[in-house]
C-alpha cells in the first residue's frame, strides 16, 4: 500500500463529482437513483470503499459483466489442464468460453492437457425429457476416450436449472462406475448478478468434492506453499511459480493455472497459501485457514515496486533462510527492473490510465504504471464486492474516481472529460475507444500478450503499455471527440 | 377456424368432455382438430379408440431433432374426421413438460397443421396455468376461447376461480377470452345452484351442465366416446347439446375472478362450507380438552 496520499493535478473531489454528476444527468429519475450510490470520487485517506457494489446491474445500462457460469466455466475450472471440464447444455456457452481466457496450459493435449469443448449439445429433446441420461453418457464416452483425464466437472448452463435436472446424482453415480471424481457444478448463468457468483459457488465445490482426497508423494517441508488465485494468462503462473521457487519455496500447487487436480487435492499439506486474485478465490483460502488452519497472504505480482514490498512481506512469515534467498532475488533483479524503467518511463512520465476489469487488476496494476511514471486517473471493476473496494482506496490517487459496474456511457462520458493517455479494460470495450483515438490494452486476457506477472512480466507489460501509447498510429486517428 | 382451450383441475374430466364434445362437433359436420397438451398423452383415445398415440416429443426424442419429423408421423386422423395430435413429454419428476407443450405447437404450426378447413382447434391442456409452456395454447394468435370444467366439488372451484386469475392476465394484453364454464356434475348437493353462482361471479355463464352418468364409463372402457358408441343414448344427446351451445355461443368475457373470501362466502352461501370458527385455529388437541 502506499504510504502517503497521492494527488493529481486538476482532479479534486468537487471536479470529479461534477462529472459523475453530469453523467448521471441524462439517466431517468429511477436509474439515476440506482447508480448514484455506484460512482463515486476516491477517498484515499479513508481506506474504505466509496462505492456501493455486488448489486443487480440496473436494467437498460450496458454492463460488461459475465454470468456465473462464465466465472466457473472461465475462471476458476477452466485452466485445470488434467480434467475434462463438460458445459452442460446447449453448445454456445461452452465455445465461446473455450480458451478466450487465454490461461495457458503445459502438456500433451489428450494425455495431460484435455483443454477441448465438452459439451452435452442440448437440443429440444433434452429440455423436455432431461439432460440426465445424456449427461451420463457422456460422462462414460469422455472416460472411453480419454481414460487419462484426472476427473470431470460438470458446470450447469441455465436450462440445468431451469428443468431441474439432477447432475449432482448423475456425477455421483459416474464417478463410482468409472472410479474417477466427478464434481457436479450448479453454476447456472442465471444465478446472482455477475460471474462473481460463479467463483464462489466454484470455491465451495472444490471444499465439497476436492480438498483433502489427495496427499503429495514427497514428503512435507516447512517452505510448502500454495498458488491461489493465478490463472497463468498468457503463462503468469510461469513466470510466478519460478520467482517463488527461486525464493526457496516449494509451489506445491497452483489455483488453478495450468492447474493439475491431485495437486488441488493435496493443498490442504501446504504451509502457507499466496494469494493474488482475492476476489475469485479468497473463499477457499478461508475455509483452509479454518479447516486445516493454513495462513494466507495476499501479494501483488505486478511491477517491481508491489512485488519487492510483496517478496519481503512474504519472507516475513519464513525464517532466515528464505529472508536471505529473498532479498537476494531483488538483488539480482532489480537492476535489470531499473533498466526497463530507464528505457521506458522517459516515454511514459505523466501519462495517465483509466482502468476497468474484474474483480483484481483495477487495483493490483496500478502499481507496475506508477513503475513506469503513470497514473491512474479512474477505476473500476465489474464484479468486486466492498472489501475490494476497501483494497482499492488507498492504492488509488485521492479524488480520482470510482466506478461499479459502470454502464458504457458512464464510462465513455468520464473518459472524455478525463482524456486518459491509456484505457485497459476488455474486448467489448476496445474497438469504442479506439475509435475516440484512445489507445487501449485489454487487461483481461492481456491483449494477445502476457506474461505480465512478476519480474519477466513487467518487461512485457512496459513494452506494451509503450508500445500502445506511443505508436505512430495514433497520430493518423482524427478522433471525433 | 375457432380455437378453444379447455382447462379445470386434474382429475374434473376434461379430456372425457373435450373428446366427447368434439365428437358432438364432428357429429354436426364440424372439422375438427385435438391438440392434446400434457405429457399424459390421454387427450385422444377416445376418439383414435387408441391406448395412446405416438406423442410429437416422443418421436423427437426419437429421431433425435423436432427438424426430422414429418406432420403425418404425429397427426392421426379418428371419429368423424377429427385430427389428433398429442404433445406429450415426460414422465414426472424430470425435464420440462412446459417446453414439450411450446415444440410441440410449434412444429405443428410450422409445418401447417392448421389447414383451413378446420373448423375448430381444441386445445386440451394439463390441470393448471403452472408455468409458461401450458399458457402457449392461449397465446397471441392461438385459442381465444376458454372453457373451465369443473364441478361442485370446493376444490374444482377453487381451481376455476384460479385459472380465471390466468385468463385474466392474458385477456388483458390479448385477445384470450372466458367463454363459460362446464359442469361435469359429481352429483354433490345444489350443484347446478353453486356452478351457475360461480359462473355469474365470474362474469360468464355455465355453459352445460352434464349429469353423471356411467354410461360415459361404459364408452371409455371401449375406449370410445358416449357419441360413437350409443349415439341413441341421453348422455350422448347431453354432449351434443355442449357441442351445439359451443358451436352457437357469443358470450366471451374478461372474467372476474373472486378474492378468496369472496369465493369462500359464496361456498358458505351455498352450505358446502362451514363459517370458519377463528377461535381453534392453531389450538393442539390437549390445549383444546
Amino acid at each position: 500500500m502506499s504510504d502517503k496520499i497521492r494527488k493529481i493535478e486538476g482532479i479534486t473531489k468537487e471536479s470529479t463529482q461534477a462529472m459523475i454528476d453530469d453523467a448521471l444527468s441524462v439517466y431517468p429519475e429511477k436509474a439515476r437513483k440506482k447508480r448514484a450510490p455506484h460512482l463515486a470520487p476516491n477517498d484515499a485517506a479513508s481506506g474504505c470503499a466509496s462505492v456501493k457494489s455486488n448489486k443487480k446491474t440496473v436494467p437498460g445500462v450496458m454492463s460488461a459483466r459475465g454470468c456465473a457460469y462464465a466465472g466457473a466455466k472461465g475462471v476458476v475450472w477452466g485452466p485445470i489442464r488434467d480434467m475434462v471440464h463438460v458445459s452442460h447444455g446447449p453448445v454456445g456457452c461452452g465455445w465461446y468460453s473455450w480458451g478466450t481466457r487465454r490461461n495457458m496450459m503445459s502438456g500433451t493435449t489428450g494425455v495431460d492437457n484435455f483443454a477441448m469443448q465438452f459439451t452435452s449439445d442440448f437440443q429440444e429433446k433434452d429440455i423436455v425429457y432431461g439432460g440426465d441420461k445424456k449427461l451420463k453418457t457422456l460422462l462414460a464416452e469422455a472416460h472411453d476416450l480419454f481414460p487419462l483425464a484426472k476427473g470431470i466437472s460438470v458446470l450447469s448452463e441455465c436450462p440445468v436449472g431451469l428443468i431441474g435436472d439432477d447432475i449432482n446424482s448423475v456425477a455421483k453415480q459416474s464417478a463410482k462406475e468409472l472410479d474417477i471424481p466427478i464434481i457436479p457444478c450448479n453454476c447456472e448463468g442465471f444465478r446472482g448478478v455477475s460471474q462473481s457468483l460463479g467463483h464462489h459457488i466454484s470455491n465451495d465445490t472444490i471444499r465439497d468434492y476436492i480438498i483433502g482426497t489427495r496427499e503429495f508423494a514427497e514428503p512435507e517441508s516447512p517452505y510448502d506453499i500454495a498458488l491461489i488465485g493465478e490463472y497463468n494468462i498468457g503463462g503468469d503462473a510461469w513466470s510466478t511459480k519460478p520467482l517463488l521457487e527461486e525464493c526457496g519455496l516449494n509451489v506445491k500447487s497452483v489455483w488453478t493455472g495450468d492447474g493439475e487436480l491431485e495437486k488441488i487435492a493435496a493443498t490442504h499439506t501446504v504451509k502457507l497459501n499466496v494469494i493474488h486474485c482475492y476476489r475469485s478465490m479468497n473463499y477457499m483460502c478461508k475455509v483452509m485457514e479454518e479447516k486445516f488452519g493454513i495462513p494466507w497472504i495476499e501479494l501483488n505480482f505486478f511491477g517491481p515496486t508491489k512485488i519487492r514490498e510483496s517478496l519481503r512481506a512474504l519472507a516475513e512469515l519464513f525464517d532466515d533462510n528464505i529472508k536471505a534467498k529473498v532479498e537476494a532475488v531483488i538483488a539480482k533483479y532489480d537492476p535489470i527492473m531499473q533498466a526497463i524503467v530507464d528505457e521506458y518511463k522517459p516515454r511514459l512520465d505523466g501519462k495517465t490510465v483509466m482502468l476497468l476489469v474484474g474483480g483484481l487488476r483495477p487495483r493490483h496494476t496500478i502499481g507496475a504504471y506508477e513503475d513506469l511514471g503513470m497514473d491512474c486517473v479512474g477505476s473500476g471493476y465489474e464484479f468486486a464486492h466492498t472489501d475490494d473496494y476497501d483494497r482499492t482506496a488507498p492504492e488509488m490517487p485521492d479524488a480520482t474516481v470510482v466506478y461499479d459496474d459502470p454502464s458504457e456511457y458512464e464510462f465513455e462520458k468520464f473518459a472524455d472529460a478525463l482524456k486518459p493517455d491509456l484505457i485497459g479494460s476488455g474486448i467489448k470495450e476496445k474497438y469504442v475507444f479506439q475509435k475516440m483515438g484512445i489507445p487501449f490494452r485489454q487487461m483481461h486476457s492481456w491483449d494477445y500478450s502476457g506474461p505480465y506477472h512478476g519480474y519477466k512480466g513487467f518487461e512485457v507489460f512496459a513494452r506494451d503499455i509503450d508500445m500502445a501509447i506511443n505508436s505512430p498510429t495514433w497520430k493518423l486517428v482524427k478522433s471525433p471527440f | 377456424m375457432r380455437q378453444i382451450a379447455i382447462y379445470g383441475k386434474g382429475g374434473i374430466g376434461k379430456s372425457t368432455t373435450t373428446q366427447n364434445t368434439v365428437a358432438g362437433l364432428a357429429y354436426l359436420g364440424k372439422k375438427v382438430m385435438i391438440v392434446g397438451c400434457d405429457p399424459k398423452a390421454d387427450s385422444t383415445r377416445l376418439i383414435l379408440h387408441a391406448k395412446v398415440q405416438n406423442t410429437v416429443m416422443d418421436l423427437v426424442r426419437e429421431k433425435g431433432t423436432v427438424e426430422d419429423l414429418e406432420l403425418e408421423d404425429v397427426m392421426k386422423i379418428g371419429y368423424g374426421e377429427t385430427k389428433c395430435v398429442e404433445s406429450g413429454g415426460p414422465e414426472p419428476g424430470v425435464g420440462c413438460a412446459g417446453r414439450g407443450v411450446i415444440t410441440a405447437i410449434n412444429f405443428l404450426e410450422e409445418n401447417g397443421a392448421y389447414t383451413d378447413d378446420l373448423d375448430f382447434v381444441f386445445y386440451d391442456v394439463l390441470g393448471d396455468v403452472v408455468c409458461g409452456g401450458f399458457a402457449m395454447p392461449i397465446r397471441e394468435g392461438k385459442a381465444e376461447e376458454i372453457y373451465i370444467v369443473c364441478s361442485g366439488e370446493m376444490m374444482a372451484m377453487y381451481a376455476a376461480n384460479n385459472i380465471a386469475k390466468g385468463i385474466l392476465k392474458y385477456a388483458s394484453s390479448g385477445k384470450v377470452r372466458l367463454a363459460g364454464l362446464i359442469c361435469n356434475a359429481r352429483k354433490t348437493d345444489k350443484e347446478f345452484e353453486l356452478v351457475s353462482a360461480l359462473a355469474a361471479k365470474l362474469s360468464t355463464q355455465m355453459i352445460h351442465f352434464v349429469p353423471r352418468d356411467n354410461q360415459v364409463q361404459r364408452a371409455e372402457m371401449r375406449r370410445m366416446t358416449v357419441i360413437e358408441y350409443s349415439p341413441e343414448h341421453p348422455q350422448a344427446q347431453e354432449y351434443r347439446t355442449l357441442a351445439e351451445k359451443i358451436l352457437n355461443n357469443k358470450m366471451l368475457v374478461v372474467p372476474t375472478p373472486l378474492e378468496m373470501e369472496e369465493l369462500e362466502d359464496l361456498l358458505m352461501e351455498y352450505g358446502i362450507m362451514e363459517a370458519e370458527d377463528e377461535s381453534i385455529v392453531g389450538v393442539v388437541e390437549a390445549a383444546a380438552a
